[in-house]
């Protein structure tokens, strides 16, 4: 792999810049692998990425039916946090984003990590004593989470200057996230992808999954993609929203239905908010971006949603309550919407497992899964490698539905 | 914005009912049912890629609980499971 340094810049700006190798190839596709990896997003990406270099599976292929990095791995707000509810859920939040923290130095890529603090604008005494109960389970388990007055959440956040003494939900607090960040997604997927490629693994792009292929003892023994059948007795799904479209083309139903969540960006400004700004009683957050622009969330479309833009009463319904906090925002022109499809199950935790049909592992769920890309990636990698789960997503197997042991997560979406 | 088609009220915006979830096959008898039946009940839901049939609530409006299909890739009200709206 060609190292990226300032040494490295120098060199090829000798050159102009034309002598830089790609940062990975684009091999022909073979009939069989190892392990093939359904989805180029994050957790595809990085699942080979650590299947390669702490397992040594370097025989796999990743199929991906756009393009790299295309899916909901773009279409996130890139906030890395692991304020979480459960027991079973922080350590794993508390692991990947210490990995977030080190990724660039381990992928040699810039992800641009900036540990900006999130802050939790609380306006009802409900929640805040449901995040002051977080406070105490997150402390188990060395994440980070803290109380403030609410002139104190006014001096950090001087934009906020709604949510008054006569407002509906007046502000009465706050809570910091310390650990909390955001970085570049394009980085994760390219810095991992780069990483993947230069230990063996293939990536294919344009290589859409159309079905997946039992063999006659009832395992997985490839799947069908345009380019022809492509076999291997190990299938890893990553794809997120499309997990049961997937998994229905060989009979097996799983417990998540799929939603479309949305987000929007302003026109850049200059810097106002240096912190994520979470407000979980109005239903919105954001984070400014390094171009200045305002990232904004908001909650769910209602109902199951293949599609992927926003519907104009949610995104009512967001820039209301978050005008009603953030007044001055009134004047901020918005420049792009769009959404992703995302699966969630039951209980609002992922699954990760493998399947009944014995060698198809699936990693889905994942609700604002970009902050457990690193271990969500390392721990997927390790379920297909040993054949069993990592310790820290034990508890998140199918298994928890055949026992009804649910893990129940209010931690799982932002902003409600 | 969907309209969406209450028998009672004619075509109302989508705002003026709350979601009821998809439609799931009728409650099996959990004495005579298998766990994995009783479980699959509980925990799974159609999840198509097309039309979904699911029940809402005209709970601003006139009260009624209705059921229609919808398509989950265009919010299209259809006719059916075969409709592609």
């Amino acid at each position: 792999m060609q190292n990226y340094s300032i040494f490295a810049l120098l060199r090829h700006a000798l050159n102009g810049h034309t002598t830089w190798a790609p940062a990975w190839r684009s091999p022909p596709l073979r009939e069989s692998y190892d392990v093939i990896v359904v989805g180029a997003g994050g957790h595809g990406l990085a699942t080979a990425y650590y299947l390669a270099k702490e397992f040594g599976i370097s025989d796999v292929a990743v199929l991906e039916r756009g393009w790299l990095g295309g899916g909901n791995v773009a279409r996130n707000t890139v906030t890395v946090r692991s304020n979480y509810m459960r027991d079973a859920s922080i350590p794993f939040y508390v692991k990947s984003v210490a990995l977030y923290e080190g990724l660039t130095d381990e992928l040699n890529f810039n992800m641009m990590h900036s540990k900006r603090t999130m802050i939790d604008v609380v306006q009802t005494f409900p929640k805040m004593r449901e995040l002051r109960r977080r406070q105490l389970t997150m402390d188990i388990y060395g994440s980070t989470y803290e109380q403030i007055s609410t002139e104190e959440v006014r001096r950090r956040i001087p934009a906020l200057t709604g949510g008054g003494p006569d407002a509906r939900l007046p502000v009465i607090g706050g809570m910091v996230h310390t650990d909390a960040g955001v970085n570049r997604h394009d980085a994760v997927a390219w810095g991992y992808a780069r990483g993947a490629d230069a230990r063996g693994v293939e990536l294919h792009q344009q290589t859409p999954v159309t079905k997946l292929l039992r063999g006659g003892d009832g395992a997985i023994k490839g799947v069908e993609t345009p380019r022809g059948e492509v076999r291997a007795r190990r299938v890893a799904v990553a794809v997120s929203g499309h997990t049961t479209t997937l998994t229905e083309t060989v009979g097996l139903r799983l417990p998540l239905r799929t939603m479309n969540l949305t987000a929007f960006v302003s026109e850049p400004v200059k810097p106002l908010v240096d912190v994520v700004v979470n407000c979980p009683d109005s239903g919105f957050y954001f984070s400014q971006s390094d171009k200045g622009e305002m990232v904004i969330g908001g909650a769910p479309d209602t109902g199951q949603s293949f599609r992927r833009d926003i519907k104009q009463h949610v995104f009512e319904d967001t820039v209301t309550a978050m005008l009603s906090l953030f007044p001055s925002f009134r004047k901020l022109k918005l420049l792009r919407q769009w959404g992703g499809h995302l699966d969630i199950a039951p209980d609002a935790s992922p699954i990760m497992d493998e399947t009944d049909v014995p060698g198809l592992f699936v990693t889905a769920g994942w609700w604002g899964g970009y902050k457990a890309i690193p271990a969500g990636g390392l721990t997927f990698a390790h379920l297909i490698a040993k054949g069993s789960p990592h310790p820290l997503m034990s508890p998140f197997t199918l298994n928890r539905f055949k026992h009804l042991d649910y893990v129940m997560e209010s931690g799982t979406t932002t902003a409600r | 914005m969907m309209l969406i088609p209450c028998p009672f009220c004619g075509h109302r915006s989508e705002s003026e009912f709350a979601y009821g979830g998809p439609v799931k096959p009728d409650r099996p008898d959990p004495h005579t049912t298998s766990d994995e039946d009783w479980v699959e009940y509980l925990t799974t839901v159609p999840n198509p890629l097309g039309p979904v049939q699911e029940r809402w609530w005209h709970v601003k409006g006139c009260g009624t609980w209705l059921t229609i299909w919808r398509d989950t890739r265009t919010h299209d009200i259809v006719e059916g499971p075969g409709d592609a709206g």
